[in-house]
């Protein structure tokens, strides 16, 4: 595991979030340094996805602010959010079904190497150049994920595990220096999701990643958390490293209930 | 039916199918990324044989005024776009689709100031003039044959367009998926502002060449068409491009043909034929032939 180096990438200050006076997330705070892995654990309806919706700019938060790099994110639209650094996975994945393997990870060139209107209108020969370039980039992308041999597979024909794993290819693709993944190991089983906690953990070496993590599962959350946060009716309830989160008292009371023992989240 | 009946038949129907398509392609486009069923897409197709009838009457030759009346459709289509449609984002489709209503009204109120309600005479090039004779003392139209030509150079652009470039991959994206298309750092607005200008530009050409099938220019001759191309999406399957293909040609193949094979008695009855064969279609298959499963509206 890397040590994580301290300064700050992302900075969350107060951030509330509230539904027809459900609070969804309340007065949230976070310094995330770069390099981080931060885990987000928490019951069901706790915040975790409406975080992330914040964060990407899909829900804009009924106050407080985000940071990236010091600049102001708050209320920027989500393709823009997405274009300074950040991207998500979703919990129920969200592939672009009718699409190709390859197809899926070039949606994500509309950020890098611009295609000027009149050039594609006419097709000249600088944009079929840059075409052709934008094609070999998202396949060597693909081959760097082991992801290659389906390139021309459409996305909704893969194996579920490696659904999973396009749509963090997918992600990646758009060159995020911060990646949200909501429940990557949501409905796989023991060794899949050891196999996908391995390669989360490949690609935050790789490609120099900062990444925040919803996960219930705890062979996965735990090993690969830096720190971890719970929430709990949209509040931190506990924080600290994945040790002293799991002794917590608190935690396994909101987490598990008060009659569950404590070594179920251990695991 | 004679073989050579028959090749003449089967030239129309393509010919006819062919103009479906163009303004269906449109009607399918802006569907699948807005949910908007844009009934005033006929207008715009009104707009580009109308601004060719003013543009020939400067005397202008038809190599450009067609280029030039192609040009005025899609700025049509891009006003349609941000005037109408944009503030309306986000709202109920019920909303969006008495817009598209609206507009249509509008539009043709305003052609009917403008030009009145004689039909006007369309400047049909003279090279589209004219038949080309065929054995049995059967002719072929030549503004059939073009029409069928320039629908295959279009569609097979638009393939090409919507398969390999940027912009292509994003508006399919944004169609099967914004939010995640979004997420990809794909501007939603790009695309939306790119499928009403393809479209209308499609709908241009349509002009055009029902103009130069019908002979005349009105300020409601978009209705027909655009109604025709919704039944087309739908039986092609809504949001679907080649759907609304595959479903315009179905239409223009069974229009001729009923003409063609039923009694003179019961010609005039086509577009009850039509349409009841549209309801027995979405009785089997309510999403089209080539619809998937209604997509999550985002």
């Amino acid at each position: 595991m890397t040590s994580a180096p301290d300064d700050i990438i992302l900075e969350a200050s107060g951030l509330s979030r509230s539904f027809r006076g459900l609070q969804a997330l309340a007065d949230y705070n976070l310094r995330l340094a770069t390099g981080e892995i931060l885990g987000v654990i928490g019951p069901n309806g706790a915040g975790k996805t409406t975080l992330f919706n914040v964060i990407t700019g899909f829900l804009p938060p009924t106050s407080g602010t985000i940071r990236l790099r010091g600049q102001e994110i708050t209320g920027k639209e989500p393709n823009s959010v997405a274009a300074l650094g950040i991207a998500r996975t979703f919990q129920n994945i969200r592939l672009f079904s009718r699409m190709t393997v390859l197809d899926n990870v070039k949606t994500a060139q509309q950020l890098r190497g611009k295609a000027g209107f009149w050039e594609t209108l006419f097709s000249t020969p600088s944009f079929l150049a840059k075409e052709r370039a934008l094609d070999e980039a998202a396949y060597a992308h693909l081959q760097s994920l082991g992801l290659e041999q389906f390139s021309d597979v459409y996305a909704s024909a893969l194996p579920y595990g490696f659904q999973r794993k396009l749509e963090i290819a997918r992600a990646l693709a758009t060159e995020p220096s911060v990646l949200l993944l909501d429940e990557p190991a949501a409905g796989m089983n023991a060794q899949e999701t050891a196999e996908i906690t391995g390669f989360i953990r490949a690609i935050h070496q790789r490609f120099g990643l900062t990444i925040i993590v919803v996960e219930h599962d705890m062979t996965l959350i735990m090993p690969l958390s830096h720190r971890i946060q719970v929430l709990n009716y949209g509040r931190v309830i506990a924080e600290g490293t994945p040790d002293e989160v799991r002794g917590n008292p608190e935690v396994i009371e909101a987490y598990l209930g008060a009659d569950e023992p404590a070594d179920a989240v251990g695991a | 039916m004679s073989a050579a009946e028959f090749g003449q038949q089967f030239i129309n129907a393509l010919s006819l199918g062919s103009i479906y398509a163009l303004v269906a392609i449109g009607l399918a486009m802006v569907f699948s990324i807005l949910r908007l069923i844009n009934f005033a897409h006929g207008e715009t197709l009104m707009i580009g044989a109308v601004a060719g009838v003013v543009l020939a009457d400067r005397g202008l030759p038809w190599l450009i005024w067609l280029p030039l009346a192609v040009l005025i459709t899609v700025g049509a289509g891009w006003l349609m776009e941000r005037v109408a449609y944009r503030p309306m984002r986000g709202a109920p489709d019920v909303t969006l689709l008495l817009t598209s209503l609206g507009v249509s009204i509008a539009l043709q109120n305003g052609a009917l100031l403008t030009l009145g309600s004689q039909p006007r005479p369309f400047p049909t090039p003279a090279v589209l003039g004219g038949q080309i004779p065929l054995a049995g003392g059967v002719q072929i139209s030549r503004v059939n044959l073009v029409t069928i030509a320039i629908a295959i150079v279009l569609m097979i652009a638009l393939t090409w367009f919507v398969t390999r470039t940027q912009t292509g991959i994003a508006m399919r994206a944004t169609a099967e998926n914004a939010m995640a298309a979004r997420l990809m750092g794909i501007n939603t607005n790009t695309v939306i502002i790119a499928a009403f200008l393809i479209g209308a530009a499609l709908a241009g050409v349509a002009g055009f060449l029902w103009g130069s099938r019908v002979g005349r220019v009105e300020y409601d001759m978009g209705f027909i068409p655009v109604l025709k191309a919704f039944v087309a999406t739908v039986i092609g399957g809504f949001g679907s491009i080649p759907g609304a293909v595959l479903g315009a040609y179905i239409l223009g193949f069974g229009e001729i043909f009923l003409v063609a094979l039923l009694p003179d008695y019961l010609t005039s009855y086509r577009d009850a034929f039509i349409f009841v064969a549209l309801i027995l279609i979405l009785l089997i298959r309510p999403q089209g032939i080539l619809g998937s499963t209604e997509p999550e509206k985002i």
